[in-house]
């Protein structure tokens, strides 16, 4: 496999740092970056590491980073996830108010405990800590639940106090998302996997309306609304395909059941992730009162599941 | 009337599924098994996720019926709180 560092990617840019990636070869990680400088968004780190982390060290081969930036790929904790020496001093900071370096969560418990030591971390207001915490919490249940790996999630963040935005990445080499919805699904491509994983109502674990004890199919739905409302970037990478809400435009909010209604950016026949990979950004500034958002979420949610039962209504025959 | 403290079991921010589950199984139903009306005292809970409701809800109506809204209070519900339960209470609605 191949990665690159790019000089920038972030949610608005990513696409190039996608397209190059290349999984051909999966016993070897090369990993290559831009000699000059290197600002990249957590969801970068978080795939690298998820990549490395099925790999031994000695089957590694990073390059020797160049970048005067690349102390923070250092500090979020990149090589040590690796367990790859590099030669770098650091001079350790203290990490509240700026970030969460790169970290494994594998069971519900190491959820709850990061969920808890997460806020203290990023110095968050309630008001902001309440969409971080539910975005973390949902997505990271998603790989534990559904990605059936005991590698669990990757996760980490970074806080950019001069936008006042908190990037986010999530990654797991679990079965990916196609395998997952079919379970209880047909989906004949990844890409028409992530649709159905991202509309209200729609879980792999049943076909049911109402899901199961467990799932409601609501999570995604929820993380894509919450990035819509307040203007930021969501995507979602797996198997070949991406999907990226991109920041919208509208002047009157309006949710859509159909993520392809929305504001977005699609990418097929990619290199293959197995397993699945999910950036969002969250804007402190611009972020929607919570629960001003779930009165959207409910309108929307509840009229979806309402027009699917009635698609499913018979017809009386007037002969 | 069967009391529980949700803030006891989750804490201030009530996500885990499996939380949510072992009091479905342990405290609900059993209560309302024996007709007894169950009060959830969300005091403390500051947020709670959707996933976090419908394992706790969900399928107390699947199983009980809708009628078995009737027997249960939401008591000190933040505004998030409440109207995460009423989303899933409507869906679980509309879904039955």
């Amino acid at each position: 496999m191949r990665i690159h560092f790019p000089n920038s990617a972030f949610l608005g840019n990513i696409d190039p740092f996608i397209k190059n990636f290349d999984s051909e070869n999966p016993e070897v990680l090369n990993i290559t970056a831009n000699k000059k400088w290197i600002s990249v968004h957590p969801v970068v780190l978080s795939m690298v590491a998820a990549l490395g982390s099925k790999i031994p060290a000695p089957k590694i081969f990073c390059e020797k980073l160049e970048a005067k930036s690349k102390h923070y790929l250092a500090r979020m904790g990149l090589f040590s996830f690796l367990s790859i020496s590099y030669d770098m001093k650091i001079t350790e900071h203290e990490s509240a108010g700026r970030f969460i370096p790169l970290t494994r969560i594998k069971n519900s418990d190491e959820l709850t405990r990061f969920i808890t030591d997460m806020v203290p971390l990023l110095h968050l207001e309630p008001k902001h800590a309440e969409p971080i915490k539910y975005v973390i919490s949902e997505l990271v249940r998603n790989v534990l639940e559904h990605a059936n790996t005991p590698d669990g999630a990757i996760i980490c963040a970074q806080y950019y106090d001069k936008s006042k935005l908190i990037r986010i990445g999530i990654a797991d080499t679990g079965v990916g998302i196609k395998q997952s919805i079919n379970f209880s699904h047909n989906a004949h491509t990844h890409l028409e996997a992530i649709k159905l994983a991202l509309t209200p109502g729609i879980t792999g674990t049943t076909r049911h309306e109402g899901g199961t004890e467990y799932n409601m199919g609501a999570g995604l739905f929820f993380i894509r609304s919450i990035a819509k409302v307040n203007r930021d970037f969501f995507m979602i990478y797996s198997g070949d395909s991406m999907y990226k809400l991109l920041k919208s435009k509208q002047n009157r909010l309006e949710l859509f059941s159909d993520p392809f209604q929305e504001r977005h950016k699609i990418l097929e026949h990619l290199s293959y992730w197995n397993g699945t990979v999910v950036g969002i950004d969250i804007s402190l500034e611009a972020t929607k009162e919570f629960s001003k958002l779930l009165d959207l979420i409910r309108g929307t949610f509840v009229d979806t599941i309402r027009e699917r039962r009635k698609e499913k209504y018979r017809k009386p025959r007037f002969i | 009337m069967k009391k529980i403290m949700i803030y006891e079991y989750a804490g201030s921010f009530a996500e885990n599924k499996d939380v949510a589950r072992d009091l479905r199984i342990q405290q609900i139903i059993p209560s309302l098994d024996i007709k007894e009306d169950v009060t959830l005292d969300f005091s403390g809970v500051d947020s709670a996720t959707q996933s976090f409701i419908h394992a706790l809800l969900s399928d107390v109506i699947r199983k009980k019926g809708v009628e078995s809204i009737d027997h249960m209070y939401f008591e000190n519900c933040t505004e998030t709180v409440q109207k995460i339960i009423t989303i899933v209470m409507d869906y679980m609605q509309e879904a039955l």
